[in-house]
């Protein structure tokens, strides 16, 4: 059918088809894409359908006979959930760190790649040593920053005491005090995602086009506004790219917190991830654990999801 | 008139704008800097009060006491077998995760089928299960296999969890090359497969090459499952080794920080290999949708 519709005139036919320009190959594509949805429905897929089940149940590893589905009590760990006060408590903490550590990574970033993008000198060493960070495993960072706040052997507290800003070793304790302890985890976790963050919109503010700006310089523009009106509204699918990677790996931020405090002192710092590996590893308690995974699971999916749509938008208007 | 005064004015802010960079970015880098310090300074010059800042003497104390040499140090760490544990978990895993993951990129940046955006966004969000909540029903499953304690049940665990950031990467890079290539190979009697063979994977070798770094790293990093699922030093990799460290009554901060430097010796030479199709791969999607 090559009847003109109204509207659609001969030049826009061929652009139309070279949007979506993927070529048709019967069940060759599936053939290609059929390994990798098998690993990953038998190691990811599979094991939490299981953990739903389980969650279903009252099982605790040491007692095998617990692993029995009765349908009157299936909620029962669900139920235990919403009444416990610490899981309420690890929710808030984990909603307080994630918002405030993702708004400032990237609020960070995003001023660092401003920075970056208008150096004049040493562009290269510079960038090297954005990437430090990247050199550490998540765990790495954990230890690390543990060993910086540590009250009497730390960093911290002897660059304090070398400043002459505190009198005594240990003065001041940051993993131990609220809300110290938060700000030292989150502290963390900013230093970690910073490169990967920074990179990806030091690439897209490079890639702008420079004739929009000199445009914007003729009329008068401040650099506030050059910012503000053209390079951010210009950035948002770099920008939601970084956030959609960052969403992916979220849950490293449980390496820092498990070894900075793991949790505590006295469930201060207590978040999602950490409390599950108390519950069920450390308490054997599988199936409420299992209930907490399944809570977790489906806020990181939705949180992925979000970001992931975003992504989608701002690349179609582009 | 106004150019002359716009010129210093410039020159004025450009040189300040350079030393905030300098400034914020070696501060950004300086903790590293205090680990690898840290590694090789004597135990006295690591724990005294005041502190000591610019180190007196270098020593290679740390690793002597790491790798057994010093017949005073009784207890210490399995570093061997941590080095082989992760060594054979993240090669293997890395080798079948980027294999399965390319072939999957492919299939999302060429072809047109049913389910195309379904497929891709199960397989992305696969990535955004939480390791925690994995490695649960994974130690049940894996007890009843006998896979716990197994490196290569480890390394099942990480093709899965590399396929999803592999596909999404290799997806970008094949994206990249022009569609006309692989029409004319159809034309020329190339069939699906050996069009991808023989022209469209040799051209996405630098790709591959980083997304293989990717999955090694991810795999190299991993705690969460592998403290779950290595309970001895049959599986354990570096990242169960070091955290055991915390778990003594008084920290070794020097070995730890020993440790840390040789666990960080494949991400310092990829990060340097990498520098610049890691920005090409991580944007692409921005650029052209």
């Amino acid at each position: 059918m090559t009847i003109n519709r109204p509207g659609k005139t001969k030049d826009e036919a061929p652009q139309q088809a070279a949007r979506s320009n993927r070529l048709e190959a019967g069940t060759f594509p599936y053939m290609l894409i059929l390994p990798s949805i098998a690993v990953i429905l038998l190691v990811v897929g599979f094991p939490l359908l299981y953990s739903l089940y389980v969650s279903f149940t009252p099982y605790e590893l040491l007692r095998p006979n617990s692993l029995n589905f009765t349908l009157g009590k299936a909620l029962r760990n669900y139920e235990k959930l919403l009444n416990d006060a610490i899981f309420w408590r690890s929710l808030g903490n984990t909603i307080i760190f994630l918002a405030i550590s993702v708004n400032l990574s990237y609020l960070l970033s995003l001023a660092l790649s401003q920075l970056l993008a208008r150096v004049t000198a040493g562009q290269s060493i510079l960038r090297t040593l954005l990437m430090v960070p990247m050199m550490f495993a998540p765990i790495l960072v954990g230890m690390q920053f543990r060993w910086f706040f540590n009250a009497s052997v730390g960093l911290v507290n002897n660059f304090l005491y070398s400043l002459g800003l505190i009198q005594a070793q240990g003065q001041i304790a940051w993993l131990v005090d609220v809300p110290l302890g938060m700000f030292s985890i989150i502290v963390a976790s900013v230093w970690m995602n910073i490169p990967v963050l920074t990179i990806i919109l030091l690439a897209g503010t490079l890639s702008l086009p420079a004739e929009t700006f000199e445009a914007a310089e003729v009329d008068g523009a401040s650099g506030w506004q050059k910012f503000r009106f053209i390079t951010f509204p210009l950035l948002a699918p770099f920008s939601y790219i970084a956030l959609t990677i960052m969403s992916l790996d979220i849950a490293r931020a449980f390496d820092i917190v498990r070894i900075m405090t793991d949790g505590g002192p006295a469930h201060r710092t207590e978040m999602l991830w950490t409390y599950i590996t108390r519950l069920s590893i450390e308490n054997t308690k599988f199936g409420l654990g299992s209930a907490m995974s399944w809570v977790t699971v489906s806020l990181s999916v939705l949180f992925t999801l979000y970001f992931f749509r975003q992504l989608v938008k701002a690349r179609i208007v582009r | 008139m106004i150019t002359r005064s716009v010129g210093p004015n410039r020159r004025r802010n450009d040189r300040i704008w350079n030393a905030v960079a300098w400034v914020v970015m070696l501060a950004l880098a300086l903790p590293a800097f205090w680990i690898i310090m840290t590694a090789f300074r004597p135990n006295s010059e690591v724990n005294t009060f005041p502190p000591v800042w610019i180190p007196q003497r270098l020593t290679l104390e740390a690793y002597a006491n790491m790798f057994g040499l010093n017949p005073e140090v009784q207890q210490r760490v399995a570093v061997e077998a941590y080095l082989r544990n992760s060594l054979l978990a993240s090669g293997i895993s890395t080798i079948v995760a980027v294999s399965l993951g390319t072939l999957a990129g492919y299939a999302f940046a060429r072809f047109r089928f049913r389910f195309h955006t379904g497929l891709f966004l199960g397989i992305m969000l696969s990535r955004a299960v939480p390791g925690v909540a994995l490695s649960l029903p994974l130690f049940l499953l894996f007890n009843r296999a006998g896979l716990v304690n197994n490196v290569l049940g480890l390394a099942l665990v990480y093709v899965a969890v590399n396929i999803p950031f592999t596909a999404w990467l290799m997806d970008g890079f094949f994206r990249q090359i022009p569609q006309e290539l692989t029409e004319s190979a159809y034309i020329d009697g190339c069939g699906y497969w050996s069009a991808f063979w023989r022209i469209e994977l040799p051209l996405s070798l630098p790709g591959l090459a980083t997304a293989a770094i990717f999955a090694f790293l991810a795999a190299w990093n991993e705690f969460q499952i592998v403290s779950v699922l290595a309970r001895n030093n049959a599986a354990k990799t570096f990242p169960p080794g070091l955290f055991a460290f915390t778990e003594q009554f008084t920290v070794d901060w020097r070995g730890m920080a020993a440790m840390s430097v040789i666990m960080m010796v494949p991400a310092v030479i990829f990060v340097i290999l990498v520098q610049r199709n890691l920005v090409s791969g991580l944007t692409f999607g921005a650029v052209k949708g």
